[in-house]
């Protein structure tokens, strides 16, 4: 008699002693897969108290409804309360109709203080630790427009001799190089001008801050530190609310004054008066009349970014 | 004085469709250690004539008169006009500068062009200023004075490319106030003061090497 081999192969059930090589293959897979997958999601564990179930599901900030976004906000509120201790306000202004934002450095003037970057952080809720601001002054050899020979770190008074000061920051490009990098959409620009950043959406690929030609954009490499006293309560969604550690920001021309009527920190914080900002599509408008009549620039021009900034001197 | 005569017609912003009227005004501040009493504000009043936007106003600072000397007497501190003293002193016309000066205002700082006290101080009202036509021009008024030799800044100012402001960049919103020329300028040593920079960033990049710490974050 010989023992029928046929049907011993036949089975196939994944019990031990009559295992197949293709069934432990799978076995060990789908172990070694559910390894992977704990670990991969273990972060998520991790993040359990930063960030709510809400918060995850948060869809992009063009796909909110009305309601949707009157949550969002309320909830944002309430985290601020609870991480910071601080009560604010966070509005969500949308553009002007037939206005596009505009602004204007006098060089002839400016004398690099640097009041302008200490207005900024402070209206825009930067990280107290890293003095971080959108902004960043140039001083500047004259006589040349090599940017690899400027400083931002002179501590001596100013102006110095024989130097130049050139604030720079978001240029509000009407060709963004930095959302056609981004891999998610979570920045984009808006019918006023203004570049703006979903902080719930960007992922923190910093491919953006790589594509500005001007070092404009920011990576929050820490949760922000900022003293609950000194928080400045009137915020937006899109512009100067607390951002959450491990995205990009970027100077947003204060769109949550600019876009109730009023002017930019910086602006307000300027003690020579170098910096002028308006509405380009008015005719009357300051801005206007000074490219117009002034000697006016903008910053590497040959990149073709066609920035919404400009630089300029009397005469 | 006849403040009509002194009045600049100036053009703001949104100026074609609402002729501002302004009145520059403002002052030297006459006596060293003399301040204007306080500093108050003109108002200016907008009205559109080609639409129906009513505009907020643009407000310019400006001192509330002429300069006072405060003096201390063995029983309380008097506020002097100028007059109090010049009334009664012929003008030297032959000082240029203060360091001809032996009883008052010695030792304040003067540097501004080849201009002496009498260019801009008024030798006939010491309580006003005067043009370099001789036309009287009251404290507050001060611009027009700054103007009549600076019409290229006085041209910036007038179209918002020169002197700082806070408030709405649009009007129909909300009004605006702006900086006077003596704001920034020290009539007497009018070259914009140096300044010493407060705020650095603190970039990881810019700091010397640093060992991380427990608090470090690798996220």
């Amino acid at each position: 008699m010989v023992e029928p081999s046929e049907p011993r192969r036949s089975i196939s059930l994944p019990v031990l002693g009559s295992v197949s090589r293709r069934t432990a293959v799978k076995g060990i897979g789908a172990t070694l897969g559910a390894a992977a997958f704990a670990t991969a999601i273990s972060p998520l564990r991790k993040l359990q108290g930063e960030i709510s179930a809400e918060e995850l599901m948060q869809r992009h900030y063009k796909e909110l409804s009305p309601e949707d976004k009157a949550q969002v906000i309320n909830r944002l509120e309430n985290e601020t309360k609870e991480r910071f201790g601080a009560d604010v306000t966070i509005d969500d202004p949308r553009p002007i109709p037939g206005t596009k934002f505009v602004y204007a450095i006098n060089l002839s003037v400016c004398n690099g203080n640097g009041k302008c970057v200490e207005a900024c952080h402070k209206e825009n809720n930067h990280d107290r630790d890293t003095n971080q601001s959108y902004i960043r002054v140039l001083e500047m050899q004259k006589g040349t427009m090599d940017m690899e020979q400027a400083n931002t770190t002179y501590d001596h008074t100013v102006p110095a001799e024989d130097k130049f000061y050139m604030p720079v920051q978001c240029q509000q490009c009407d060709e963004p190089p930095c959302t056609d990098a981004c891999p998610v959409e979570a920045t984009w620009k808006e019918d006023d001008g203004i570049v703006v950043v979903d902080y719930n959406w960007c992922i923190g690929c910093r491919y953006c801050e790589a594509a500005c030609p001007y070092h404009a954009r920011r990576f929050n490499w820490k949760k922000p530190n900022v003293p609950a006293a000194e928080i400045n309560p009137d915020q937006g969604y899109l512009s100067n609310r607390i951002r959450p550690q491990g995205v990009v920001e970027k100077c947003h021309y204060c769109l949550h004054r600019t876009r109730k009527g009023r002017l930019p920190a910086c602006l307000e914080a300027c003690p020579t008066g170098a910096r002028v900002f308006g509405n380009i599509l008015d005719p009357e408008s300051e801005i206007r009349w000074i490219l117009e009549n002034k000697r006016v620039y903008v910053l590497k021009e040959e990149l073709g970014t066609k920035p919404s900034f400009f630089y300029y001197f009397d005469s | 004085m006849t403040h009509e005569q002194d009045q600049i017609h100036v053009q703001l912003g949104r100026a074609a469709c609402a002729p501002l009227c302004l009145i520059l005004g403002v002052a030297l501040a006459g006596c060293d250690g003399a301040q204007p009493e306080a500093a108050s504000a003109s108002t200016v009043s907008q009205t559109s004539t080609n639409e129906s936007v009513m505009l907020h106003p643009v407000t310019i600072n400006r001192p509330a008169g002429p300069p006072v000397a405060r003096v201390q007497t063995a029983d309380a501190e008097v506020a002097l006009a100028c007059s109090t003293c010049h009334d009664v002193r012929e003008p030297d016309f032959t000082n240029a500068t203060t360091t001809d000066l032996d009883l008052f205002h010695v030792g304040l700082e003067f540097v501004h062009g080849d201009l002496s006290c009498l260019s801009c101080h008024n030798a006939e009202d010491y309580d006003a200023l005067r043009l370099a036509n001789g036309v009287s021009v009251p404290y507050p008024d001060v611009m027009t004075l700054c103007a009549q030799c600076h019409a290229p800044q006085a041209r910036s100012y007038e179209n918002g490319a020169h002197g700082g402001m806070t408030g709405h960049w649009d009007l129909t919103r909300g009004p605006r106030t702006r900086n006077n020329c003596i704001d920034c300028h020290d009539p007497h040593e009018p070259a914009f003061p140096r300044m010493q920079p407060t705020f650095k960033p603190r970039d990881r990049g810019l700091q010397p090497a640093q060992h991380h710490g427990e608090e470090a974050n690798h996220g």
